[in-house]
């Protein structure tokens, strides 16, 4: 971009002077939760690791991952996982080119949005966490 | 004197000329990751606080072992092009744009061949 043209302008994604909306909330909810799981990631490889190591590094890092942290760190990536997961097949949806229309967007959001908390109270029922 | 067209003169000059695969290769990873995360959820979710012999004797399956394994590549690579996206849209000073790029790259592959590495031997050795 050439000097002159800098300016003060406001660059894209313009996320502070647009009104916030069912469809850019529910958007830009997809891009926090995929770059949130890399940390529940870098969690999940160290501690694969962990248990390709040995028996004791194995045992202090899981007895991390089903602490409290661990777990409201694991659950908070599950619902992530799940979000980004239904969120990124309605952007697929979108690329291929359907469901531009408000009903359509707007339904899609929040199919989503229920969608990650059912999918995450399934897997943490699956995990058996629970019980 | 040039008898090309207005048109066939400007043809071929766009910017990398691979934006469309590249975009296509996105889109075709996130919908590889689909079924790959299904199956990683399965294996891993029962996994997490279990006793060690537990989780080295469920990479024992040929078929757990390279389903995660793939998960691990395409969801890594799929990690690295997304947070370079993210990156490119809010990061607008040259030499930090630099740095996060490369620092993101560096990031990336080694979480995900430290992944690989760590199943491949738990596989192999467990």
């Amino acid at each position: 971009m050439s000097e002159r043209v800098k300016g003060n302008r406001p660059l894209s994604p313009h996320l502070t002077i647009y009104r916030p909306q069912m469809s850019s909330i529910s958007s830009i909810l997809v891009r926090i939760s995929g770059v949130s799981l890399s940390f529940g990631f870098v969690l999940i490889v160290w501690w694969l690791l962990a248990a390709s190591t040995n028996i004791k590094y194995f045992e202090s890092a899981n007895s991390i991952l089903s602490s409290w942290f661990g777990i409201v760190v694991l659950i908070g990536s599950v619902w992530a996982l799940c979000y980004h997961s239904l969120g990124g097949i309605r952007h697929l949806i979108w690329d291929m080119g359907y469901g531009f229309d408000l009903k359509t967007a707007d339904r899609m959001g929040w199919a989503v949005i229920i969608g990650s908390f059912v999918l995450t109270f399934v897997i943490i029922c699956y995990s058996g966490a629970l019980s | 004197m040039n008898f090309k067209t207005d048109r066939s003169k400007v043809s071929g000059l766009g910017s990398a000329k691979s934006g469309a695969s590249h975009w296509f290769g996105e889109r075709l990873k996130s919908v590889a990751l689909i079924p790959l995360t299904i199956i990683f959820i399965l294996v891993m979710a029962p996994l997490i606080g279990k006793d060690h012999n537990v989780v080295i004797e469920s990479f024992q399956n040929p078929f757990t072992s390279i389903s995660i394994i793939l998960f691990f590549l395409i969801t890594f690579k799929h990690l690295e092009e997304g947070l370079q996206v993210v990156i490119e849209d809010y990061v607008h000073s040259k030499g930090k744009l630099l740095f996060l790029i490369i620092f993101n790259k560096l990031f990336c592959w080694t979480f995900g061949l430290t992944a690989v590495f760590a199943i491949l031997k738990i596989t192999f050795a467990g």
